[in-house]
């Protein structure tokens, strides 16, 4: 590949793909990361053998595509141009789509998404997609990941040029600010006085990282971006390391994510080559080098300070802060931490500019949030809706409701950090404020559904266990906290609980939320606090029944899901 | 790609620190910061890190092997002894919890005869639960090495392992 030097030389290239490209060809875009656990490799390759064996390679191409959101109905493709959506299919399907569907433009109805005993054959009509709204997955599942050509020619690294040629870095940071762009990692800080601090920072050198150590359990949206749209969020970091003057990036991601390493190692690769990351870019005076670092596996890592510690080498513990990293960060320099999700969103600001990203989302929410749909909902996967969508939205219109006669009974929303939002909830506009009024966090974005059956005491001691073993001991409060509310909330699921067990519960809750040294204890009790707060005659029938036949055993009373 | 780990009757270890060195070897004007990928490199290459390893990388990084120690024991990914072929990691997250984990994680116990975290005898498998591996619309899943199973029961859990 050719060196590019110049915005000209991207926008020709741009244009000579744009001339290569072939309409009138029958594109299979077939998931091949998330997928990939129900047999999508298999069929991917089905598709080549047969478009092989049938010599239908001019008329018909396979892609393999990151992740296109209806998870449930895994492995699916979708077929363009004519925008037919296809799920749960095998390899034994293959022959058929090709000689009908490809061939004949007929429909087969098997494969179709239904509901309520009506099938769907196009995407457009599938009330999972049409109610959504899609800029941080606008290439995700549409594109190779793999291929920078197919990101250029939807207007890839456009944003980056735009701003190398015609913005200063305080204008690429005003216009982060007027967008109102927030922090997806769950805090909600907002990104350009992150980056405002960063850049006037004294330095000689300055680090941006993009935090990708996406731990949260039930959140799987920055791993669908990594594995679908890497190209998205590098250019999200180049815009970034433009603006604060940083020349070197580090992406962090969670050793528990192969595909989004391997991708982004193709994706930095591809960049490398056409003079995209390296020295000089677009013939600017602005360069810029991104590393990738793995995880190692802990959880606290995704704590700012204590992922600049695991990057350094050390065990990952964070520290007090201030200092803040945007004064002192990775090697005492000021460093700039964005995650993800964030980082993906930034060429759209910049492409489409402040004032359209402005006019998505709610008074103090600007834009949209992906939220990883999961548990007991018939159409798992990922969504991506603009602030202040209802609950209600999201579960029963794109989520389709609840799987067998079951009624709603909670949304979890923010994992281990944040709380439950039961059915009283439903209709309200999801923003960070919003959610944080009634007890739970926006946080990266996990949003687990349960049924009438769930045991609200159970999940609140499901997530303390996961807090207990995921604190890294460094703070008192955080170390004998979540352990000593462990203690209780298992025996009180054990029915072995006491009348004073709520008070100390409580009392607890509130020390290891102000004592704590970092975000992992501040928010370890939200779980237990929203339980409370909500369902208080649980945790009271518990311990007045004193029998542990009050609560069965979590997988007992649950249904098998959407199947 | 575990070839050159035998265990002895006393369950220690005969190491070949060959690939060790090799690794080491990558890494002569090393930073701090090149730990983490030391370690990993050489849990990939050993299955896990040989005790003596701990020692080829104080020497050959100058990083205290109290530090490296500390390193080693905070992540999860780390491991001190030795470990299976396989890797078989149960979802622990809250999906796969509310659908149903709980059940795997009993019926591999009593197929693997082991406890969480550790090694069949035969050392073909390691077994261990994790937070969350970012594939909650399939719960309840797991992966073996790099592979995910998904949407799984109990026997269906217990039938992948006769593939390995």
């Amino acid at each position: 590949m050719k060196h590019l030097k110049s915005p000209e030389d991207l926008h020709k290239l741009r244009k000579s793909l744009e001339s290569k490209h072939r309409p009138d060809k029958v594109r299979i875009l077939i998931c091949t990361t998330g997928c990939r656990a129900l047999g999508a490799e298999e069929v991917y390759k089905a598709f080549k053998a047969e478009i092989a064996k049938q010599s239908l390679a001019d008329k018909v191409e396979i892609v393999d595509t990151g992740c296109q959101g209806l998870c449930a109905r895994a492995p699916v493709l979708t077929i363009e141009p004519m925008g037919i959506f296809y799920g749960r299919v095998l390899e034994t399907d293959v022959p058929d789509i090709i000689a009908k569907t490809v061939l004949k433009g007929e429909i087969i109805e098997r494969l179709c998404y239904a509901e309520a005993g009506k099938r769907t054959p196009y995407i457009k009509d599938v009330p999972f997609y049409n109610k959504q709204k899609k800029i941080v997955l606008r290439n995700c599942g549409s594109i190779n990941p793999k291929s920078i050509e197919e990101y250029i020619l939807r207007d890839g690294y456009a944003a980056i040029s735009k701003a190398l040629s015609t913005m200063t870095p305080d204008i690429v940071v005003a216009e982060m600010k007027n967008s109102g762009l927030r922090g997806r990692g769950g805090a909600g800080f907002p990104t350009g006085n992150k980056w405002e601090f960063v850049k006037n920072a004294t330095g000689d050198i300055k680090y941006l990282i993009c935090n990708g150590d996406e731990g949260d359990p039930g959140a799987f949206m920055d791993r669908a971006v990594l594995e679908g749209d890497p190209h998205s969020v590098l250019e999200g970091m180049l815009i970034g390391a433009y603006a604060i003057g940083a020349r070197k990036g580090i992406i962090y991601v969670r050793a528990e994510y192969p595909i989004a390493v391997e991708h982004l190692t193709i994706a930095i690769e591809q960049a490398k080559q056409l003079g995209l990351l390296g020295e000089n870019i677009l013939g600017s005076k602005f360069s810029f080098d991104v590393d990738i670092k793995m995880g190692a596996g802990a959880f606290v890592c995704g704590e700012e300070t204590a992922l600049i510690a695991s990057i350094e080498g050390k065990r990952g513990m964070p520290r007090p802060r201030p200092p803040f990293p945007a004064t002192s960060g990775l090697w005492g320099k000021p460093t700039n931490i964005n995650n993800v999700e964030t980082l993906a969103n930034v060429p759209i600001v910049i492409l489409q500019g402040s004032e359209y990203y402005k006019s998505i989302g709610t008074g103090s929410s600007k834009g949209t949030k992906i939220f990883a749909l999961a548990g007991n909902v018939k159409n798992t996967g990922l969504v991506e809706v603009p602030m202040g969508t209802t609950l209600r939205e999201i579960v029963f219109d794109i989520g389709g409701g609840i799987p067998g006669k079951k009624q709603f009974k909670a949304a979890q929303m923010g994992g281990p950090s944040g709380g439950c939002v039961p059915a009283q909830h439903l209709d309200l506009p999801i923003d960070y404020e919003t959610v944080k009024e009634v007890g739970a966090i926006m946080g990266s974005g996990g949003l687990i559904v349960m049924d009438d059956t769930a045991s609200m005491v159970e999940i609140a001691r499901y997530f303390m266990e996961f807090c207990q073993d995921e604190s890294c001991g460094k703070c008192v409060p955080c170390r004998v906290g979540t352990k000593r509310m462990l203690d209780i909330l298992t025996r009180i699921t054990e029915g072995k609980g006491e009348k004073e067990d709520l008070g100390l519960l409580k009392e607890l809750a509130e020390v290891t939320k102000t004592a704590s040294l970092c975000g992992l204890g501040q928010t370890a009790a939200n779980p237990v606090l929203s339980t409370i707060r909500y369902y208080l005659n649980e945790y009271e029938a518990l311990i007045n029944k004193k029998d542990a036949q009050a609560a069965p055993a979590q997988s007992a009373q649950l249904p098998q899901s959407a199947k | 790609m575990h070839k050159s780990v035998t265990v002895n009757k006393e369950g220690t270890s005969d190491v070949d620190l060959a690939k060790c060195r090799a690794i080491l070897s990558k890494y002569n004007r090393s930073t701090p910061s090149d730990l983490i990928p030391i370690l990993q490199q050489i849990q990939d290459a050993y299955g896990y890190v040989p005790q003596t390893a701990l020692s080829e990388i104080t020497a050959g990084t100058r990083i205290p092997l109290s530090k490296i120690y500390g390193v080693v024991t905070f992540y999860s990914q780390f491991s001190l002894v030795p470990r299976g072929k396989h890797t078989i990691k149960v979802c622990t997250g809250t999906a796969c919890h509310i659908k149903g984990a709980t059940d795997i994680k009993k019926k591999l116990t009593e197929a693997l005869q082991i406890h969480e975290g550790e090694t069949t005898k035969d050392f073909k498998f390691t077994y261990e639960p994790v937070a969350c591996v970012g594939t909650c619309f399939l719960a309840p899943v797991m992966m073996i090495d790099n592979r995910y199973y998904g949407k799984l029961t109990a026997d269906k859990a217990e039938a992948t392992l006769k593939n390995y």
